[in-house]
């Protein structure tokens, strides 16, 4: 159901600052809503989200409900060699998610 | 007559302003508890601890007019020259009204290349937004921007 969006350059001179955008699609859901009959919405949200490059973190963010629904971050890093992007969304209820993105480095 | 008349309609519009503004009180403290500017501080305390946060440097980029807090496209950018020794470890982010003061931390590091972060955000009342950097050094260095929402979000009803 959950689903991401990532947008990586296919490729990149060795050395160039490059742009990661990410989309995660979930609800936010912030815990301070209430129903029509007053029940509190309990609160759903993604907490964490981490970036590695081959493997080392390079990029990591504490999300809170004050995030928007389909919590979308754009981060910036070095391409230093040609390899994989692991994306890694953590949240409320169990919620975990993957994406990957590869790119060459020349 | 005519001037009786004229008192009382007076009196009694004097009267149901004053109860109107009476009734209001109760409907405002009802409302969610919204993150007060204390809370505020406290949150920047838990992030920098006894440590002085100066004013500059950072660049917080967000419409100062916006319609639908529900989404509020948000970068953050620090003016660093992102080498080996001098970077930003981590960018924070708070608000003054929400019911949290929080908005989220984001951790960079010297392969960052450029300390920037976009995002989108909610909103659930105009306020101040301050965004916070750590350096490597771990100096602290701020700006903060004041934002008029028209339609708010979080507190709304879920249909």
């Amino acid at each position: 159901m959950a689903s991401a969006l990532i947008n990586v350059p296919k490729r990149a001179k060795r050395g160039e600052i490059i742009e990661i955008k990410t989309l995660m699609s979930h609800i936010m859901e912030t815990g301070y809503r209430h129903t029509a009959t007053g029940e509190v919405v309990p609160r759903d949200i993604i907490t964490s989200f981490v970036c590695r490059y081959n493997g080392v973190e390079i990029f990591h963010a504490d999300l809170f409900p004050a995030i928007a629904a389909n919590p979308f971050i754009t981060f910036f890093t070095v391409a230093t060699e040609s390899g994989k992007f692991d994306f890694e969304w953590i949240g409320d209820k169990g919620f975990a998610e993957t994406a990957s993105a590869s790119i060459l480095v020349e | 007559m005519r001037t009786l008349e004229q008192t009382s309609r007076r009196r009694f519009l004097g009267l149901a302003g004053s109860t109107a503004v009476l009734g209001a009180i109760p409907i405002v403290t009802v409302r969610p508890a919204e993150a007060t500017p204390a809370m505020l501080a406290t949150a920047i305390r838990n992030v920098v601890g006894e440590a002085p946060v100066r004013i500059g440097k950072v660049k917080l980029d967000v419409p100062p007019l916006v319609e639908n807090g529900n989404t509020v496209p948000m970068t953050v950018s620090v003016q660093n020259p992102m080498t080996a020794n001098d970077y930003v470890k981590s960018i924070h982010v708070f608000n003054e009204k929400n019911p949290q003061p929080n908005v989220g931390n984001f951790y960079l590091g010297p392969h960052a290349g450029r300390a920037q972060i976009s995002t989108r955000i909610r909103l659930a009342d105009s306020q101040k937004i301050v965004a916070i950097a750590r350096l490597s050094d771990d100096s602290f260095w701020s700006t903060s921007v004041d934002v008029v929402v028209t339609l708010a979000a979080c507190t709304e009803e879920v249909i």
